[in-house]
């Protein structure tokens, strides 16, 4: 319980954050410092439950059919890990408040960082692969978020984009390679994952899923050949490159490694792998470090360089590199996040990062300049700091390890020339900026910061310090929990001292020391230092990878032209011809006349059917140039079909189609007027031979899909029917529903969620078209009258206008009767609404007809006449529809049974006698006013179209008076 | 009867499919519009043809479901017409954006070359 509440705080905080107004800093930092440093506190709580071994779990049921939990479990390692998490991000919150100008939208800056803190406390807290993924892949995205939050600036864009693809590509690579894992294990459970190293090595997938493990690894935490994003992601905010690319984002890839070290560690594969990719990034990012113009640049490449130590010692496969390894995150963390900080100061109060322009701050800033000086002491490895600890560990390492003898030499070798190289530019990265004569040319004039930048800073090096100097009463017992929650009894014996005695690693790191200062004055004399790195520089990562990505979108545009249209029609007559091909080939073999007996055809049916496929077969001929007799003949098929329901039982059917039939050809009736005038006959190119052999085509493909859709249908009709699930309602419908009509029980009893679902889309829909329509512009020629409307008027010039000829005005009678109508419109809709359950009708009938009576007003009374006297809010209705019907299906909770489980009773009321009381007709009423509103909706939205067009024409012609009076007879 | 339903479907579709593949958007419309009545006979048409059966419980006879017309198809279908009005719906709305957008009535937004 405790584990989930330090995953959910950082996300509720983040949520906060963003609702909290732009300028907001103090508030900002206080709950996010709040929510890192409960965080810290919580984990800090766990730690004599994971002492010695012990591990704490939480997990739920997610999908127990597919074997997933929702698993949290913290042991030592990953108690030591989300305690660092925590712990820097509470000191780079207090950094960030001071960090951030006023203009800085933070909310977005803090709700990200947190946001970023949960997926990292996710994943490093998770104990199923599954979920240990989704939480990597939003780091990924809290990251790129935070990369790119200045995303005025190009650079920060491309930045971001770049670390996020290469992250994401790697995040894809990692779920393979742990769906592969899942698979060998036979469990997601980090638990058995763990316990299973031998079938792991033993399995034939081991190589393709190691393969795939390592890239996502070695993307996320920057190492070799995927290190480019790193530099490229200092775009970012300082505190955002202090707390990611030092203490957690890229840390989370070495994490991972030490995480499945002890279930994967101990192959070739292994050791050629991590090793190949750790020693590269590691002499490359120390060695480019050194060349870097820009203070962010040199800690991004000696990141880089660290990390690839960390990969190093993992591939080394020795419990002792282990140990190492987990003890140089740490370290790492401490003095890279103290730099950063420090280099943000730098940045703030100078106004730039370059070191050729910087020199001589510490006159000017001494106390940030010692802060500084140690923690870049720390990093390259003096002694007394704790980088000068887990360097030892590594140089000793690196002699011990290699068990393939080509790499014994090479491996000693490799460290002390990355520690020539960490000492070079560390010193480079502190003599530059604060050493020398002061800089004069500086944007602005250098002093200290305030003390809240300078606080987080000097937490972090008093740390170093600390760990340096006593190691065994600091970090060295919360360490050995840590390495025996991940090696168990293997752990060997090992001393975290500062004096071994002159051994092998110490005379290493003393050639280091005076090596890399020899390096570094060497460079200076020949005036190398500022100088782009020799061969090195050649390589543009980002010009490649650009490259590569304009490649992969360039191809993707090509293969989507060669075999995709963006055409409507060839995709139309594709999916027409291979639906035809495809049921061709399926029924070749069927026969088409089945052994049930025919009915006899009844005369009237035939005579029905003949008017019907003659509806069809004109609207089909007049679609293109009579629309109004078009849409009159889908009428008169769609009143065919209408009946041809009622004439075989369906009478629920029957009804529907008819209201359904009423409002669609309202609709389309309100459409007709914004199509553009309707061609009276077909012009040349109809002539044409290659028109006529589209035609011809057309004719064919549509020729044989009737004859296709009536063979099928007569091959079914004629085979005895099945019941199949027919029963199952018929029977149940009574006792179970409560219902005699079994169609509407299906509806809304015992298919209820489809029916949600089904209502829940006709409300988007009415919205869409609502929302669709509000920025509608109509063609030109479309916003004149009317011609129908223009005779009127001519008419009227001519003979005067028929209100002054009528005396009562002449849209009396059908006014009349059209109010009376809404009344009784309204009784019927109910009645048909609450007689559903037992006889035809139901809630989509009856809000059709009201719906109706509603669009009668309108259409007989104007737009405005209506709404000057009735507000129907239809979108209102919808909600309320929607909720009633939710609403309906969460009442089921209260007897604890499942969503939209019919809770019935029987009530005894006075004067009435019993009355059946169900959620069912709740929920039918939701779908009835959800009809209501959703219909209205967007018949009246396509009817404000009209009134829209004459407005705009009277602000055109400077007229003031509203143009359309309402009927005076109506008033 | 079978077969006066059969044909009836085929007439449908039929028109419904040449309308589908016609360059104008209110063909398409009432293209669309065809072929939803044709699918919605053809599903119905699953429960077969039953005359005088309504799946409405008769309280006082048996409970067995060869005495009505199978409601599973009609459920199917009811919600069906529903949607399909929101689909025509929709369609008409984008339709008309269309044409105030392209100043065409073509499908692709413009006359074909």
């Amino acid at each position: 319980m405790l584990l989930t509440l330090i995953i959910v705080l950082p996300f509720i905080g983040s949520v906060c954050a963003a609702l909290l107004p732009t300028n907001a800093r103090n508030a900002e930092a206080w709950l996010a410092g709040a929510v890192a440093v409960t965080c810290a506190l919580l984990v800090g709580s766990q730690y004599f439950a994971v002492a010695g071994g012990g591990v704490v779990r939480t997990a739920w049921a997610w999908l127990p059919q597919a074997g997933l939990d929702v698993y949290f479990r913290m042991d030592a390692y990953a108690w030591l890990f989300a305690l660092l998490v925590s712990f820097i991000g509470a000191l780079v919150v207090l950094y960030a408040r001071y960090y951030m100008s006023p203009e800085d939208p933070v909310p977005r800056f803090f709700s990200f960082l947190l946001a970023f803190m949960g997926a990292m406390l996710g994943t490093i807290l998770s104990g199923n692969l599954i979920q240990l993924v989704v939480f990597w892949e939003l780091t990924s995205l809290t990251s790129f978020m935070l990369i790119g939050y200045w995303y005025h600036l190009a650079d920060a864009r491309r930045g971001a984009r770049m670390a996020l693809i290469v992250t994401v590509g790697g995040g894809f690579c990692l779920l393979l390679g742990m769906l592969l894992l899942g698979e060998i294990v036979g469990s997601y459970d980090l638990d058995r994952v763990l316990a299973a190293g031998d079938a792991i090595r033993a399995h034939a997938w081991y190589g393709p899923m190691l393969v795939l493990i390592v890239v996502g690894v070695i993307t996320k935490s920057a190492q070799f050949p995927f290190h480019f994003w790193l530099p490229h992601a200092m775009t970012a905010p300082t505190p955002v490159s202090a707390y990611l690319h030092s203490a957690a984002m890229v840390k989370a890839g070495v994490f991972l490694l030490a995480r499945f070290w002890p279930a994967l560690h101990g192959t070739g594969l292994w050791f050629w792998l991590i090793c190949t990719a750790g020693a590269t990034s590691l002499l490359l990012g120390a060695f480019s470090a050194l060349f870097q113009r820009d203070m962010k640049g040199v800690l991004a490449y000696s990141t880089i360089s660290h990390l690839g130590l960390i990969t190093l010692l993992l591939g080394m496969d020795t419990e002792l590199a282990l140990v190492a390894a987990v003890f140089h995150m740490l370290n790492h963390a401490t003095f890279k996040a103290s730099l950063f900080m420090a280099t943000g100061i730098v940045d703030h109060e100078t106004g730039t990062r370059d070191l050729k322009r910087l020199s001589g701050l510490r006159h000017a800033m001494p106390i940030t300049a010692s802060i500084a000086a140690v923690a870049a002491g720390a990093m390259a490895g003096v002694p007394l700091l704790n980088g000068f600890l887990s360097k030892e560990m590594f140089f000793e390492e690196s002699i011990v390890a290699g068990s393939a003898s080509e790499v014994r030499f090479a491996l000693p070798l490799i460290a002390t020339l990355w520690g020539i190289f960490s000492v070079a530019y560390s010193a480079r990265f502190i003599h530059q900026v604060f050493f020398g004569p002061p800089a004069r040319d500086l944007p602005r004039p250098p002093h200290e910061p305030t003390r809240g930048m300078i606080v987080p800073s000097a937490l972090l090096v008093v740390a170093c310090l600390l760990v340096g100097v006593v190691p065994a009463v600091t970090l060295g017992p919360l360490l050995k929990e840590a390495a025996f929650s991940l090696l168990g009894p293997d752990l060997p014996e090992y001393e975290l001292a500062v004096w071994h005695g002159v051994s092998t690693p110490f005379v290493m790191s003393l050639v280091a020391l005076g090596g890399g200062m020899a390096f570094y004055a060497f460079l200076v004399k020949r005036g190398l230092a500022m100088m782009p790195a020799p061969l090195l520089s050649r390589l543009d990562a980002r010009r490649a990878f650009d490259l590569v990505n304009v490649a992969i979108v360039r191809g993707a545009d090509k293969a989507a032209h060669a075999i995709f249209s963006s055409r409507l029609q060839p995709q139309l007559l594709l999916i027409v011809a291979s639906a035809l091909l495809a049921a061709a080939v399926a029924l070749q073999d069927t026969v088409f006349v089945g052994n049930a007996p025919l009915t006899p055809p009844d005369p009237l049916f035939v005579l029905l059917w003949i008017g019907g496929a003659a509806c069809a077969l004109g609207a089909a001929q007049q679609a293109k140039f009579h629309r109004f007799a078009a849409l009159t003949m889908l009428g008169g098929a769609g009143l065919v079909t209408c009946l041809t329901f009622a004439w075989f039982s369906a009478p629920d059917l029957a009804l529907t189609q008819i209201s359904v039939e009423v409002v669609t050809v309202t609709l389309l009736l309100l459409g007709l007027r914004w199509l553009p005038p309707r061609i009276l006959s077909d012009d040349e190119r109809r002539r044409t031979a290659r028109a006529r052999l589209r035609r011809a085509r057309d004719l064919a493909l549509a020729v044989a899909a009737g004859t296709g859709f009536a063979a099928i249908t007569f091959a079914l009709l004629t085979r005895p029917p099945m019941l199949g699930l027919a029963s199952f309602f018929v029977e149940h419908a009574l006792e179970h529903g409560g219902g005699r009509n079994v169609v509407n029980v299906i509806l809304v009893d015992f298919r209820g969620f489809d029916t949600l679902g089904e209502i829940t889309v006709l409300g988007i829909v009415a919205l869409v078209v609502y929302a669709l329509l509000r920025r509608f512009r109509p063609a030109p020629e479309s916003v004149d009258v009317p011609d129908a409307q223009r005779e009127d008027e001519a008419r009227e010039a001519a003979f005067g206008a028929p209100r002054d000829l009528l005396p009562q005005g002449y849209m009396k009678v059908p006014a009349v009767l059209a109010r009376l109508l809404l009344p009784i419109a309204a009784f019927i809709s109910f009645y048909f609404l609450l007689r559903g359950h037992n006889a035809p009708g139901g809630g989509f009938v009856g809000g059709l007809v009201m719906a109706t009576g509603f669009i009668v007003q309108y259409m007989v009374g104007g737009t405005i006449w209506v709404e000057s006297r009735l507000k129907i809010h239809p979108q209102l209705w919808v909600a309320l529809g929607l909720l009633a019907a939710v609403g309906a299906g969460m009442g089921a909770w209260l007897s604890s049974r499942p969503f939209l489980t019919a809770v019935a009773a029987d009530v005894r009321l006075p004067f009435v006698g019993g009355v059946h009381v169900s959620s069912v007709l709740l929920f039918d009423f939701g779908v009835y006013m959800l009809v209501i509103g959703a219909t209205v909706l967007m018949l009246v939205a396509l009817a404000h179209q009209s009134l829209r067009s004459p407005r705009k024409r009277a602000a055109l012609d400077g007229l003031t008076e509203p143009l359309e009076e309402p009927d005076e007879a109506l008033r | 009867m079978e077969i006066v339903y059969a044909l009836a479907i085929g007439v449908l579709a039929g028109a419904g499919v040449w309308l589908l593949l016609r360059p104008r958007t209110f063909q398409v419309i009432i293209g669309l519009s065809l072929l939803s009545y044709a699918t919605n006979l053809f599903i119905f048409g699953m429960g077969r043809l039953t005359l005088h059966r309504p799946p409405i419980i008769d309280e006082e006879g048996a409970i067995d479901a060869a005495l009505y017309a199978d409601p599973v198809p009609q459920a199917l279908v009811l919600t069906a017409i529903v949607i399909g009005f929101a689909t025509t719906a929709l369609f008409l709305v984008v339709l008309i954006a269309l044409r105030g957008l392209s100043g065409t009535d073509h499908v692709d937004g413009r006359e074909r070359d």
